[in-house]
């Protein structure tokens, strides 16, 4: 009887815990914890012209079209700009989900160009928690203009520009994003020798997501001084992406010109103040080319 | 006296001890299917946990949004950014019974059909749902399959006018789940 009545008890609060056991998925205790990346710090890996966060997913191609219309400041005689036109044509393609090439040519200055770019860390949140995503980015030009001076001996090399980039930022919130990205581009050969062959510039760019398929985005590059002749200014740029189904519309305005580093760090000339805006937009259909595997 | 407390005791411990039996699994396989003229949207989940309460015939799900895999990587990210909004909601839950668990005899092979019905949420609205499976006994072992059809706009999820086309306002969801009897250590 002693030891009886405990045991009774003890198997009475056993029955009645059991009894009460509504949420039957605590029974298998605390989940473990998995490793979730922060996704869509931007809508593509584009901002305006410089490198996003964003890669492009593994075994996805990502055709870009992009246009930067003549200045506003033309007036209504060339309808504000929009009787000249720049334009690249680009594909890039995702090798792994981190690693992105591409390739591309622009009408200005008839330039081929590649990259690659490399996400070395991912922001994360849950078992790991990394508060920054990373890139390396790195590029090749290829300017193809005929030889201004076809008499005197010109060496194809003079022809080639590098641009070397980190990107490194933080999806702060669904809605906000920000990007650093600290900039060298080489130039082999440079018209005067006042200009510098590597022009250092720190470039950021921000989003603010307006609604679930509407974004603003701007970014800013800030060249170094005493690298560049009087003239050249900085870049900058403010627009809007649009996200349909599988297209992304970005619609911006810009005083760049060109939508490679080379051009948009180094050969900004426009001026906001006068009205030296091109109006622009890319545009990015994606199509899936090595399916995933599913788990 | 003492023989009455006894037999009680041993009674509600034997009982206790049989009760007990549940299934569980974190590796059931979840999937639905969108279809169209226009496209065909399929998504994977092999990662859903479930609890079944084989005395009572309840069972749970949850599984998390964001492990659901599409061929398309770019519409994964518009279903976990736009339309499911996983960041706020990252699980879909289902708590329910088996309503005819009386005709399913774990301890005997065969195969059981069921009817289920519960709440089910999803995108942080939740709905009653119903739905007919089979349970598969087979060596001790325990199946459970379902096939069911979820109204996408039931659950607040709103899908914008461009890709209304694409995206088809049922989804049929497939649910294949091996369970584990669960050891309470």
């Amino acid at each position: 009887m002693k030891y009886l009545l405990p045991i009774l008890i003890t198997a009475l609060f056993t029955m009645g815990s059991q009894a009460q056991e509504d949420d039957l998925l605590s029974l298998l205790g605390e989940e473990e914890e998995t490793v979730e990346y922060v996704n869509a710090a931007f809508k593509t890996n584009r901002v305006i012209n410089l490198h996003s966060l964003e890669s492009t997913s593994a075994g996805v191609l990502d055709i870009k079209i992009s246009h930067r219309f003549g200045t506003l400041n033309r007036g209504a005689y060339e309808l504000f700009g929009l009787d000249n036109a720049t334009i690249r044509i680009g594909g890039d393609y995702g090798i792994t989900d981190q690693l992105t090439i591409g390739l591309g040519r622009s009408s200005f200055q008839k330039t081929y160009d590649g990259f690659v770019k490399y996400k070395f860390l991912r922001q994360s949140t849950g078992a790991k928690k990394m508060p920054l995503t990373a890139a390396f980015f790195a590029s090749t030009a290829l300017q193809t203009m005929k030889w201004q001076n076809p008499d005197r001996e010109n060496y194809f090399s003079s022809r080639l520009y590098y641009t070397f980039q980190m990107i490194v930022g933080r999806k702060f919130s669904e809605s906000f994003s920000l990007q650093l990205s600290p900039t060298v581009v080489h130039r082999n050969l440079v018209k005067t020798s006042a200009e510098s062959n590597d022009v250092f510039a720190l470039a950021a760019a921000g989003r603010i997501k307006i609604t679930k398929r509407l974004a603003l985005n701007a970014e800013y590059i800030y060249v170094l001084p005493d690298q560049l002749l009087p003239g050249f200014r900085n870049s900058l740029s403010v627009g809007f992406d649009i996200e349909t189904g599988g297209h992304v519309f970005q619609l911006h305005f810009t005083n760049s010109t060109s939508m490679i580093a080379p051009g948009f760090v180094a050969q900004t000339v426009e001026n906001w103040g006068d009205g030296g805006i091109h109006f622009g937009f890319n545009v990015s259909r994606v199509f899936t080319v090595v399916k995933p595997k599913f788990d | 006296m003492n023989k009455i407390v006894l037999s009680l005791s041993l009674f509600l411990l034997l009982g206790t001890a049989v009760q007990a039996q549940k299934y569980f699994t974190r590796q059931g396989k979840v999937s639905f299917f969108s279809e169209t003229p226009v496209e065909n949207i399929e998504a994977h989940n092999g990662k859903a946990t479930s609890v079944v309460d084989a005395e009572s015939g309840k069972m749970e799900f949850a599984i998390l949004i964001k492990a659901f895999q599409f061929e398309k990587a770019l519409m994964q990210e518009h279903f976990n950014e736009n339309y499911m909004e996983s960041s706020t909601y990252p699980k879909a839950t289902f708590k329910g019974q088996f309503d005819n668990w009386g005709s399913v005899d774990l301890t005997k092979d065969g195969t059981y059909p069921v009817d289920v019905s519960g709440d089910m949420t999803i995108h942080g609205v939740t709905q009653p749902v119903k739905a007919e499976g089979e349970i598969v006994v087979e060596g001790g072992k325990v199946k459970g399959h379902s096939t069911f059809n979820l109204t996408v706009a039931n659950y607040d999820i709103e899908i914008p006018s461009v890709v209304r086309e694409n995206i088809a306002k049922t989804v049929r969801v497939d649910v294949d789940v091996d369970y584990q009897p669960l050891d309470r250590g």
